[in-house]
């Protein structure tokens, strides 16, 4: 049993859980955004400080299981300090990872890489985009 | 103990295996499994009966009126209603619950009536109800769980109004397995002038309902928790309160005669079954109740209580297991349901899934319970009649090796 749920919970993934990077609400003048998983009942409270085309501070709130936190903890770290373009871009690397296609392996996706287990386990597909699709609809919130 | 060993072998589905392991399937209350017999009544019925009902005088078209008439009757004799007239073949028990909403609750609520429900509703008996009450300025109210998941009819009494016009509540939680005393309810209900609807979709497969001797006024459920196929399901109501109501769905097979401007419908039960009716479903689920009748519902009820105290039991050994609702067994059906201490739900779902053994992990379509619970999600393994004590011991078993494994990756 263990060897093929060891793809899905590897041990940085649980590291994220357990300790998440950036937990927590930005107040002023943040973007806000509510997204949950109607189906599960996971839910992200995230907020984007954005400024000059840049995510210079994300954070996250919220409630789910291990995949959905761990993903929203990744997300965060790694789309600090970036351009809302090269966010969209890891956005979409991302969900092709997800849906197990190639993807692009010149960008550096750290952490992140420990969740491609996840397009094994269809049902937690959901889970693990839930971070991103907030993020995504966030940073189009600031193109308004 | 029922003999689950000879119910499986009616049920081919469950002769296989999930992710190396023999399949436990323990999401009943989502959807049961369809013996041989409910599949092989479907199949004869398109291979040497299908055809419409009602308008054929050829013989494939009489064949066809009979049997779903006689599934109706089937229903009948199931949940002892008086007559088949009140027998209405619907898609589910969501989409009878809106009939009742729409048709009845439409024409008779106004302005400051009250609808009563409870926290432990399911979805599909909450807003149907809000829907209402926001179309006719009704109040929904909710009569409060004590603490142990059940309610107590001082509290019943203390919600229920005058004022009170649809008293709405479910027969059997899907999430607590609390078996609601309705017969008391419905007394109460009556008392202040208001209608009894029973959301029985997790009644009618566990135990022998009585519409007669509950004295409900409306009763829905559905043929796919029940061994019956999906998108079959029941209203049953009375027949005094049917007569008066107006359908919600015109067209064909509805109607008596119609003219340019103006038509009238058929009697009852009919009235309420627009176009060409569910004929495959209901046969299906005749055989279903068929099926359920031959190993008997009294049994199938025990059957339940059995395996709920088996494994309450064996899973409050587990350390840091919580389990939510009635503590007596005597008081649920075979629904457990549950949370790992730091193990979310979709987790434990996910390690147990990798055993084979199939139970539902989330928020069970009762986001307001759920609520009331202080959970976001929640576990739940829910019993039929061919699960064992085996399959028990697989779950405790599989808990037990989740709980390991998530302590171990850290």
């Amino acid at each position: 049993m263990s060897s093929n749920l060891d793809q899905l919970y590897r041990r940085v993934i649980m590291d994220h859980y357990k300790n998440p990077r950036n937990k927590g609400s930005i107040e002023d003048g943040a973007l806000t955004i509510d997204m949950n998983n109607p189906t599960c009942g996971d839910r992200i409270h995230l907020t984007l400080q954005v400024e000059d085309g840049k995510i210079q501070n994300a954070k996250f709130d919220g409630e789910g299981c291990s995949i959905s936190m761990a993903s929203a903890s990744m997300m965060t770290q790694a789309v600090k300090g970036k351009t809302v373009e090269e966010a969209l871009q890891l956005s979409s690397t991302f969900s092709e990872m997800m849906l197990g296609k190639d993807y692009d392996d010149s960008i550096e996706l750290e952490d992140i890489e420990s969740l491609s287990g996840v397009s094994q386990f269809p049902a937690r597909i959901k889970c693990a985009t839930l971070a991103w699709k907030a993020m995504e609809k966030g940073v189009s919130l600031d193109k308004d | 103990m029922l003999n689950t060993k000879e119910i499986r072998s009616y049920f081919p589905i469950l002769d296989q295996e999930i992710n190396g392991h023999p399949l436990v399937y323990l999401d009943n209350g989502a959807t049961s499994q369809k013996p041989r017999q409910v599949i092989e009544a479907i199949k004869k019925y398109y291979e040497f009966e299908n055809s419409n009902v009602h308008r054929g005088v050829h013989t494939l078209g009489n064949r066809a009126t009979d049997s779903y008439e006689g599934a109706r009757e089937k229903v009948r004799k199931f949940m002892n209603a008086k007559s088949t007239k009140e027998v209405i073949f619907t898609r589910g028990t969501t989409t009878a619950i809106n009939m009742v909403a729409q048709s009845y609750g439409l024409a008779n609520l106004k302005e400051g009536d009250e609808i009563v429900i409870t926290h432990m509703e399911h979805h599909s008996n909450i807003i149907p109800w809000q829907q209402l009450a926001k179309r006719t300025g009704a109040v929904l109210k909710y009569i409060d769980l004590e603490a142990d998941g059940t309610l107590s009819l001082e509290k019943v009494r203390e919600t229920i109004t005058n004022q009170t016009k649809i008293v709405s509540i479910v027969y059997v939680s899907n999430v607590l397995g609390t078996m609601n005393p309705i017969k008391e309810i419905t007394q109460i209900a009556h008392e202040h002038g208001a209608v009894m609807v029973v959301d029985g979709a997790q009644a009618a497969p566990h135990l022998k309902l009585d519409v007669q001797a509950l004295d409900c006024d409306f009763l829905a459920f559905s043929g796919h928790k029940m061994c019956g196929p999906t998108g079959i399901g029941v209203l049953y109501g009375k027949e005094a309160l049917l007569e008066k109501m107006e359908p919600i769905e015109f067209g064909g097979e509805m109607i008596d005669f119609v003219g340019l401007y103006d038509s009238t419908w058929k009697e009852l039960p009919w009235k309420f079954e627009g176009g060409t009716p569910i004929i495959a479903g209901a046969i299906g689920l005749g055989a279903a109740i068929d099926f359920l009748e031959e190993i008997g519902l009294d049994e199938i009820e025990q059957h339940e209580h059995e395996l709920a105290a088996y494994a309450m039991q064996k899973m409050s050994a587990i350390d840091g297991l919580t389990i939510y609702g009635p503590t007596d067994p005597a008081k649920r059906a075979g629904i457990v349901t549950f949370n790992l201490d730091d193990v979310h739900p979709h987790d434990v779902a996910t390690v147990l899934d990798m055993s084979g053994i199939a139970v539902r992990a989330g928020h069970h379509c009762a986001q307001p319970l759920m609520k009331w619970l202080q959970c976001v999600a929640t576990a739940r393994a829910s019993f039929y009649i061919y699960n064992s004590e085996e399959d028990i011991d697989s779950l405790v078993t599989g808990l037990v090796s989740a709980k390991e494994y998530f302590n171990d990756v850290f």
